[in-house]
């Protein structure tokens, strides 16, 4: 593999400008006569707009422009639109309500916006969208999904009668029923996954320029996606033509799927540095964010699953409410159908599995794919119902589960997806001992003696990410393919410039991409530019989500690679005066294999690009590009074991060990693939320990708008991860990588509340476990 | 933030006088409440008054049991003072607990005082030691000084320049902090005098803010132990309901705070 090359752990590259302050995001771009943006936002989650008053803040210090939804409506800037469509199961299309840029007419969660102010000073924007009157007539709001769909509930939009988008099915319900009926034993339960707000690092912010002596404009903003958002603000916002609209995603700190989307800001600020004649910069503050960033999660289901007298699952039936907000956000159809109920068999063979889901409207901000997307919700409501399933059995966790797995592959599952590799087993005797399971009882005997209640639990997670084969997605109703774009351009001197359209925003591909070309070339990664994130520069792409980047764009490169490989074999088999078959690369140098004749990379590049003397009929320079359609998903797979030890006289719960397995395929930095597992577990253990958007029930207000009442998880809650890695290369991709970006958030969340509702011998809990719910239920069954 | 006018005093009598000659204006000591809410647009001063750069006001003394404490003294030099630590190791230990480096470095005790955050460490302590708050023109027991939520005996333009008490013989603080802000969500802090006087003090569970709760003195003036604790009940009816904790959950964590505390003293 080399010192830099595939599976080296390789310190990041773009770390040392991260760490030092050096990063250049989107707020730290500055252009000339530059001016700033404050929305002004509805108050209020459910309200008619009866006047919009701006006399007063037109005539204040600094005032450019004050501008409003009717006026974008004129000059036909589209709806944000959701791309990808669902039918529900009479055959009817999903009812997509109008989600105007700026709402100019109806508001439909705190923090819809209203206007845009753009000032000289942000001060003085602020100031003059405080001075701007809204008169609104407010109207009941309804928050929670289960209850959206009442009769008698506010209605958000005219198409979506008692606020259903849609009603989906998936599997046959028949076989499912047939299951549960002939069953020996069936669990029963009712599940809820919480809502929580992404909160990356950096918020959310753009820059939009309209130069008007070129009529054209350029977009910076923090985005996962910068081709996908130009592609959807050409073809359906109306904001300019591909041809007139440069969109730029620079460093970008953290997205966890927030920064897929293309949000009205976005839009708005463009259409306004046009409107107005000055480039207009917005950059989010941490409320604004928690306020209109697309939240994750929000599912109640309930779920039964049944057993023969073997305990072999013959049959599982999952009934779903998905909240999705007020607007359909982008992707935000298809995580609660494709991404969710796909994975409904988990790591087992279940014969029958029919799920029915009904997305719902409520004034919210809108819910969408966040780290997971689907997979989360899916995996904790199948591994929660299985450690109930064995407690109700009075079997083993682990029993119950190794007797259930996958064991062949590939794996047809009835709910579409096709399982290409994996050892469930492997993973879970691995983390099994990793975790001591079988000196557990004296462990927690110990902790009585110390009056904590101690108690273990454990998940087995499958996850499909590398999304997607196009073909398939776009049969399933996807308005985009999910292919990966690449472009290898090997310099003269032999420096290599990869252009990709996978987005790094954390992930460290300026390094992982890097080593695909050290590995193939044996030139340093020093010597390769990763480019990503200007749609300028790389000419299309879909961007990062998904754990797409390595199974999916890194294919791209590869593809790319081996064509820039053999026509570089091909010029020095000409110069060498060998058989182009007989050309091998090694440490930097190609050779013909069984002599003394080499010939250093730098000079075939540059022969490459002199021309002098190149092959009959070969074009001069060595630069090729390549696009990557996957054949399938990839699966990773694992086990995690959690530990806990619950304080009973204050619910407070600690974790005391965390065991991750997990099977990634090959893998390319182990340094930066254990970062993403920790990442992900950190965010897992906070979905279920301490995170929870909360909104009034009673008048849509966030009540969770800041850190003093959103609880992120911090270092001193986590323990130090144990993790091991049991590899079955991925047989679809020419790496033989699977996705790992996701894995930790999706896995971690059933083994730690699996682990507290052990340790308190009550199965009635709810994520996130707080110290005041878990103390409650103590209580109820003391 | 909106605008606003910075005085920098050098003298007690030279903020008073720059705090009166403003209707709209504000004391600044550490500014860890202050300026956040500034920037949030939650307060607008016309005029602030900047305390940090008046020498009286900062330090701390220590006479056998007899303990003053200048008002912009910030939380790390109260938690690490050797001097307080040998008298009354509770309030180092207290003060070393609240926000984190950041704030411990800026935050003084004063400007805590003033604010009387309800879930705010110090009012327990200072309620529980019987301190005394000096203020320019007089001295308040700290019984009559915190008043409500956010509210105290200070008037107008009235400045703390110190707090004094004597340092009791044993005394802790136990607190269970709000998983979110990591402020107090139920906060005890216990002090008993060598003549069996015993104060117990609650912050961040009071609907009203920090109290003192009469039926656990009398246990432990009783019964120096936390198991003496066990029989007193603590009433929900009094304390906070919010997303994080409800009353009920509050009672049962001043009581086992209360009985930590002990243990801890």
């Amino acid at each position: 593999m080399g010192v830099e090359g595939i599976g080296a752990s390789v310190a990041r590259k773009e770390d040392k400008r991260f760490l030092t302050g050096k990063g250049r995001y989107t707020d730290d771009m500055s252009v000339p006569g530059m001016k700033y943006a404050f929305f002004v936002r509805s108050p209020h989650a459910h309200a008619k707009i009866k006047s919009i008053d701006m006399a007063a803040a037109k005539d204040m210090p600094g005032v450019i422009g004050i501008l409003e939804g009717k006026q974008l409506q004129a000059d036909a800037i589209g709806n944000i639109i959701c791309g990808w469509m669902i039918h529900s199961k009479d055959g009817s299309p999903m009812k997509m309500g109008a989600w105007r840029p700026l709402a100019n007419d109806t508001v439909r969660y705190v923090g819809d916006a209203v206007a845009i102010v753009v000032a000289d000073s942000l001060g003085e924007a602020r100031d003059a969208a405080e001075a701007v009157v809204v008169d609104y007539d407010v109207l009941p709001a309804v928050t929670q999904a289960v209850k959206a769909l009442e009769a008698g509930q506010p209605q958000l939009h005219p198409e979506a009668a008692n606020n259903l988008i849609f009603d989906w099915q998936l599997g046959d319900a028949a076989a499912a029923d047939k299951a549960i009926a002939e069953a020996a034993h069936v669990t029963e339960m009712k599940i809820h996954n919480n809502r929580l707000a992404p909160n990356p690092m950096e918020p959310r912010a753009t820059l939009g320029i309209y130069d008007s002596a070129e009529d054209h404009y350029t977009c910076y903003t923090t985005s996962q996606n910068p081709h996908v958002a130009r592609l959807v603000m050409s073809a359906f916002y109306n904001v300019a033509p591909e041809n007139k609209l440069r969109v730029i995603a620079p460093d970008v700190g953290g997205g966890f799927g927030s920064k897929i989307y293309i949000y009205p800001e976005e839009i708005v600020c463009l259409w306004a540095s046009k409107k107005t004649g000055v480039p207009v910069k917005w950059t989010c503050d941490r409320t604004e964010a928690f306020l209109t960033d697309a939240h994750g999660r929000d599912h109640f289901s309930t779920v039964k699953m049944a057993f023969d007298k073997d305990n072999r699952i013959t049959g599982l039936k999952v009934d779903t409410i998905a909240n999705l907000g007020a607007y359909m956000s982008l992707f935000s159809s298809a995580v609660p159908t494709y991404l969710y109920a796909t994975l409904l068999s988990g790591q087992y063979a279940i014969p029958a599995i029919h799920a029915n889901v009904r997305t719902v409207y409520t004034n919210t901000v809108p819910v969408d794919a966040y780290r997971g997307a689907g997979r989360p919700e899916a995996t904790y409501l199948l591994e929660r119902t299985m450690e109930t399933a064995a407690r109700e059995l009075g079997v083993s966790p682990a029993e119950l589960r190794r007797k259930n797995f996958v064991r062949t592959f590939p794996y047809q599952t009835p709910v579409i997806m096709n399982y290409d590799a994996g050892d469930y087993e492997a993973s879970l005797e691995a983390a099994m001992a990793a975790a001591d399971w079988n000196g557990f009882a004296a462990r927690k005997a110990e902790a009585a003696g110390r009056g904590m209640k101690r108690g273990i639990g454990m998940s087995c997670y499958i996850e499909a990410c590398g999304i997607a084969p196009s073909a398939a997605v776009g049969s399933l109703g996807a308005g985009v393919g999910l292919w990966e774009s690449a472009e290898v351009r090997v310099n003269a001197v032999g420096t290599i410039e990869v252009m990709t359209g996978s987005h790094s925003h954390g992930q460290g591909h300026e390094t992982t991409f890097a080593q695909l070309i050290a590995d193939r070339f044996g030139i340093p990664i020093d010597n390769v530019n990763i480019v990503h994130g200007d749609t300028d520069k790389v000419q299309m792409g879909m961007g990062t989500y998904g754990s797409r980047s390595g199974a999916v764009g890194m294919s791209a490169v590869v593809k790319a690679l081996d064509k820039v490989e053999a026509k570089a074999k091909k010029i020095a088999a000409h110069l060498m005066e060998a058989d182009e078959s007989d050309i091998v690369i090694e440490n930097g140098e190609l050779k013909v294999a069984g002599t003394d004749k080499t010939l250093p990379w730098f000079q075939v590049a540059l022969a490459a690009y002199t021309a002098h003397n190149l092959p009959p009929g070969m074009e001069p320079g060595l630069k090729e590009g390549a696009f990557y359609d996957p054949s399938n998903f990839t699966f990773p797979a694992g086990c995690y074991i959690c530990e806990v030890e619950v304080d009973p006289e204050t619910g407070t719960t600690e974790i005391v060990q965390f065991v991750a397995a997990d099977d990634f395929g090959n893998i390319i930095n182990p340094m930066i693939v254990e970062g993403q597992v920790h990442g992900g577990i950190a965010q897992g253990i906070g979905q279920a320990l301490l995170e929870n958007v909360h909104y009034d029930p009673q008048n849509g207000q966030l009540i969770t708008a800041s850190y003093m009442d959103y609880a992120m998880p911090r270092a001193d809650d986590l323990p130090s991860f144990k993790l091991s890695h049991q590899n079955t290369p991925c047989p679809s991709n020419p790496l033989g990588i699977k996705g790992c970006g996701e894995a930790g958030a999706i896995g971690s969340p059933p083994a730690l509340m699996n682990a507290i509702t052990d340790a308190i011998g009550n199965n009635n809990l709810t994520m996130p476990a707080t110290p005041q719910k878990v103390w409650s239920a103590l209580n109820a069954v003391n | 933030m909106y605008a606003t006018n910075y005085h920098r005093a050098s003298s007690v009598q030279d903020a008073v006088r720059m705090r009166s000659a403003a209707d709209e204006s504000k004391y600044l000591a550490g500014g860890m409440t202050l300026i956040a809410t500034m920037k949030q647009r939650l307060a607008a001063p016309s005029d602030l008054v900047d305390l940090r750069h008046i020498p009286s006001l900062r330090g701390i003394s220590v006479d056998g049991t007899s303990v003053r404490i200048g008002a912009a003294t910030t939380h790390y030099d109260v938690a690490s003072s050797t001097e307080l630590k040998a008298a009354c190791p509770a309030i180092c230990d207290l003060a070393h607990g609240i926000g984190d480096p950041h704030v411990r470095h800026m935050g003084t005790i004063g400007g805590s005082v003033a604010n009387n955050d309800p879930a705010a460490d110090y009012p327990a302590a200072l309620l529980a030691l019987d301190a005394v708050i000096v203020t320019n023109t007089r001295e308040i027991k700290a019984g009559d000084f915190f008043t409500g939520l956010f509210e105290t005996a200070l008037q107008d333009a009235e400045m703390i320049v110190a707090v004094t008490f004597d340092a009791p013989a044993k005394a802790a603080y136990a607190k269970f902090r709000n998983p979110a802000s990591r402020y107090a969500m139920t906060g005890v802090f216990v002090a008993r005098r060598d003549n069996g006087d015993v104060r117990v003090s609650v912050t961040g569970a009071g609907a009203d803010g920090v109290f003192r709760h009469p039926g656990m003195e009398a246990a432990l003036s009783a019964n120096w132990s936390p198991d003496s604790l066990a029989g007193v009940s603590v009433d929900p009816s009094d304390l906070m309901s919010d997303i994080h904790a409800s009353a009920e959950y509050r009672a049962n964590l001043v009581k086992v705070m209360a009985k930590r505390a002990v243990a801890a003293a």
